[in-house]
């Protein structure tokens, strides 16, 4: 079996896209969905083998065809790329597992088959982007997870899902060619893609304009991809019409990949090589960072629509990951890491309850899922369990990114104290949106003509599987906070 | 020579760019595109870039046209005359346009054998070609190989796209009864001259797209300029003959098994080549001479390219075309 | 001989910008997929245009010049496949285009948010 071992970072991106393939061929009930589940809890499997090899820092690497890179296309798996794998294999699965009976409710049984083998190609898509270490590549896997997710988002009996995606393809899509143009004048300059290449023959180029051009498309590319206020507009309609079960994977991950790739692309080859890039880092996104907090934070206390409620809870969520890594810092930047982990368990869990409260509720208005919590009083608990992470509550999972957070503002003198305000005052407006949704759900009486629906039991497993996760990672932080501190080394590592 | 004539080719090109955004009948605009494919196609050409301007030609100004004309059949003909002012986009744009040109200054002298993009990698698969690979089509040794995991992305964008468009428009099953349409009523058959020339033409395009997809290792060509035109050849069939009778002859439960069987065969023999202890997409395991073995596989995963596309190309086609209005 | 060498790229910047005005400007969703498409062409133009050496030939052995200068291939090799995804986020933006007329019975941007807003 050591033989398997070596070819682990190619099965990661193999396996879920091979199944692809088949389940679009299945067209028994519930098989497709049988083998998506398997195909997951399957990556999963070689996700968490994959970051035990890479703990402590090291990097495994792997060439595609046994062609040597910079020739050849080359993965390459590190801290980072193990934390988001767990993020993203860990979200699918259970999604997957917790949604099935929301998502048959909301499609007809004969388009499942395609439904899941979409699943499958976004969660190859998302594995093959952060495996990769050919800057071509990713374009390639980036545009595979953004063809699934459009079919992901599309899915849902609401018609305003289709105007919502096809916003989110135009975007996305402009998105990827910025992108694609800078790593065109990238390799105009040097004449390789491959990541670590260019970090080394960039410092060679003697004309910086190309070189500026490309972080400046590279950036507002992948901004646009990963939702960055005020690139974000296409995120709250596209989450809040999505199926449910869509929408808590895409939530957990789909962006926090995109930001993964800019900060890989930026420490390893634009930060060490570019004078005062490091300075215009912090001077562009930092700004953006807090009005997204801000912004996504105060839109979410006046929302009617629960779902969209939490989408723009999410805009703000982004805004402080890009608020640690703006502080180019090692304890911001483990901030941000950490709470790309911690923010996929807090909104997973919230979006898996919604999509148990939407079988029971006629609507996810806050009018119309009024005492939700007296049908499902479990369903709630775990929900109340997530909202808490969400807000950051001592004990919870959240807590652990708000507090990186802070001691990394305090290394910055008096700016540091406004941040820190920052960063408490749209904690308490989380507190005041959770508390809308908690009040509306515990407190108000249920309308009679609602359907009367018990959770299944495998959706009751997995959301309670999160809703523990959070408190466990809240108070026995060790493998995230160890993974994103690894992480944050080997980006800081490449700055001179 | 060839300088002045691209020249004029790209200023025709932003002619044509221009009078593409400025129409209002969308028609005339997808008509347009297609001659603006055709102009970058020859650019190309005059550019170096033979496989390249092949599947410009084929895929952007043959198939994507008609899926736009599939698409306004379902649509609407017209844009409606939008009353909204256009100052913040027209300044949005103009900006945006002086930063890349600003951009463009300290770029290296077009054609500069000495530019750093022609050092570095591109000179190893110039070199490494005919020792490893063995083929005269440097491009198809990258794409195929070299760079195959790159061209595997491909094949799946090109699958999700085909169950994207399955899956929002159906299968395209077509509904009307028999005794509505008449047979000489049916696609093109009561207009002479398309018929009897398209009828002689199919198989012609098609055994040019075979020609395309086995001869890509020695000239322009590969999987997916050959899968268009084998798509063509099928679409101008259907176009002709009716939908119902192109359903009949290649039936949509056959074209989900192209488009799945082509990118399962390009990933088996990957995994054949982890398999026969290679890493994945390792042709030269395949067979005792390591040279032969990257031939081998790349002749597979080319079939498999093909395959994958026509399948995909068809379906969407036949999801458009019988989707009732 | 300066003006033809940085033609190239202007004509990549200009094309650029006019596919991305009818994208950002245009309310007609078919208009904004064509212009998408122009302004991924602009982009193949930049690639390939840096790929061209002078006084080279396409990148295909024959028998006949055994020492000739070859163009870039690498470019080429990375638009064919940036074609094809193009062509595929195309069709699928296309089937997006046809379920929205079905719904809501127009393909333009502003009668779509208006039939929302009731």
């Amino acid at each position: 079996m050591n033989g398997i071992n070596a070819h682990l970072p190619a099965l990661q991106v193999v396996v879920p896209m091979l199944t692809a393939a088949f389940v679009v061929l299945l067209q028994p009930r519930g098989l497709a969905w049988a083998a998506a589940t398997a195909a997951s809890l399957m990556s999963f499997l070689i996700a968490v083998q994959l970051t035990l090899a890479v703990a402590g820092g090291a990097t495994l690497t792997y060439a595609m065809g046994s062609w040597p890179a910079p020739y050849g296309i080359a993965l390459e798996i590190d801290s980072f790329s193990a934390l988001l794998l767990l993020v993203i294999t860990g979200a699918s699965t259970l999604a997957l597992i917790g949604g099935k009976a929301s998502l048959e409710s909301q499609m007809q049984s004969d388009r499942q088959p395609y439904y899941f083998s979409a699943w499958l190609l976004a969660l190859a898509g998302l594995c093959g982007i952060v495996v990769a270490g050919d800057a071509f590549n990713i374009f390639v896997f980036m545009e595979i997870s953004s063809l699934a997710s459009y079919i992901l988002i599309a899915g849902g009996p609401d018609k305003r899902a289709l105007p919502a995606v096809f916003k989110y393809l135009i975007m996305g899509t402009i998105g990827a060619t910025f992108y694609l143009i800078g790593v065109g004048l990238i390799y105009m300059m040097t004449g390789t893609l491959n990541l670590h290449d260019m970090e080394v023959l960039i410092a060679n180029v003697s004309d910086q304009r190309p070189i500026l051009a490309a972080a400046g498309f590279i950036t507002v590319g992948l901004a646009l991809k990963a939702a960055v206020f005020p690139l974000h507009v296409w995120l709250p309609n596209a989450y809040t019409y999505a199926p449910h079960m869509a929408t808590a994977f895409l939530a957990a991950c789909a962006t926090k990949v995109s930001l993964y790739v800019l900060l890989r692309f930026d420490f390893f080859v634009f930060q060490g090589n570019l004078d005062g890039h490091a300075f215009q880092f912090t001077a562009y996104l930092m700004p953006l960072a807090i009005l997204g907090i801000v912004i996504g934070s105060a839109v979410a206390l006046f929302e009617q629509n629960v779902k969209r409620l939490f989408a723009f809870s999410s805009v703000a969520q982004i805004g402080y990951i890009m608020l640690g890594a703006s502080f180019v810092s090692i304890l911001g930047l483990t901030a941000g890491i950490v709470h790309i982990f911690n923010h996929a368990l807090a909104k997973g869990g919230i979006f898996l309850a919604l999509g148990a409260f939407a079988l029971s509720a006629k609507s996810l208005r806050i009018d119309d899922i009024a005492g939700v919590a007296k049908r499902m009083p479990w369903t709630f608990a775990a929900f109340v369990i997530a909202g808490l992470s969400l807000i950051g509550i001592p004990g919870t999972a959240g807590f652990i990114s708000k507090w990186y957070l802070i001691n990394a503002a305090l290394e910055h003198g008096s700016l540091g104290i406004a941040l820190i305000v920052v960063i408490l005052l749209s904690s308490l407006m989380a507190v005041v949106y959770v508390w809308r949704v908690v009040e509306a759900a515990a407190f108000g009486e249920p309308a009679t003509a609602a359907p009367i629906a018990k959770i299944q039991p495998a959706a009751f497993i997995a959301l309670w599987t999160v809703a523990i996760l959070n408190i466990v990672f809240g108070l026995a932080p060790d493998l995230p906070v160890s993974l994103a501190t690894d992480a944050s080394n080997i980006l800081l590592g490449h700055l001179r | 020579m060839t300088e002045i004539f691209g020249t004029f080719l790209l200023s025709l090109l932003v002619i044509t760019a221009v009078a593409i955004v400025r129409t209002k009948n969308l028609f005339v605009a997808v008509m347009l595109m297609s001659i603006a494919s055709l102009l970058i196609a020859a650019v190309f050409f005059l550019l170096d870039a033979a496989d390249v301007a092949l599947t410009e030609a084929a895929v952007g100004a043959g198939i994507s046209t008609v899926l736009f004309l599939g698409a306004l059949a379902l649509t609407f003909e017209r844009e409606r005359p939008s009353a909204t002012k256009r100052a913040l986009p027209v300044i949005v744009t103009v900006i945006a346009a002086l930063v890349v040109i600003y951009a463009t200054f300290d770029k290296p002298r077009l054609g500069d054998p000495e530019a750093p993009v022609h050092r570095h990698v591109a000179p190893w698969y110039l070199e490494k070609t005919p020792e490893y690979v063995d083929i005269p089509n440097v491009v198809t040794a990258v794409l195929g190989t070299f760079r195959g995991y790159d061209t595997l992305g491909e094949v799946f964008v090109v699958f999700t796209a085909g169950i994207g468009v399955l899956f929002l428009l159906g299968y395209g099953r077509v509904t009307r009864s028999a005794d509505e349409e008449t047979e000489i009523n049916v696609g093109l058959r009561h207009h002479l001259i398309p018929r009897t020339v398209g009828r002689l033409l199919i198989p012609f395009i098609l055994l040019f797209g075979l020609y395309v997809q086995f001869h890509g290792e020695y000239g322009p060509g590969g999987g997916f300029q050959a899968g268009a035109i084998i798509a063509a050849s099928m679409i101008l069939y259907a176009l002709l003959e009716g939908e119902r009778h192109a359903l009949d002859v290649l039936p949509q439960r056959l074209l989900l098994g192209l488009m799945a069987g082509g990118a399962i065969l390009y990933t088996g023999v990957g995994i054949l080549g982890m398999l026969l202890g290679g890493n994945f997409l390792d042709y030269s395991v395949l067979s005792d001479n390591p040279v032969a073995g990257q031939q081998l596989g790349i002749i597979l995963i080319e079939a498999g390219v093909g395959i994958t596309v026509t399948g995909t190309l068809l379906a969407i086609f036949h999801a458009f075309a019988a989707r009732e209005r | 001989m300066a003006v033809f060498e940085l033609f190239n790229y202007w004509v990549f910047a200009i094309l650029l910008m006019i596919g991305f005005y009818a994208v950002i400007a245009k309310p007609n969703l078919i208009k904004k997929l064509i212009g998408l498409s122009l302004f991924q062409s602009a982009v193949f133009l930049l690639y390939i245009s840096m790929g061209r050496v002078e006084g080279g030939t396409a990148p295909i052995f024959s028998d006949n010049a055994e020492t000739a200068l070859f163009s870039n291939p690498l470019p080429q090799v990375l638009i064919l496949t940036a074609i094809v995804v193009g062509i595929s986020t195309l069709a699928l933006g296309l089937g997006i285009v046809v379920r929205i007329r079905e719904e809501y019975g127009s393909i333009e941007e502003n009668e779509i948010a208006e039939i929302d807003r009731r």
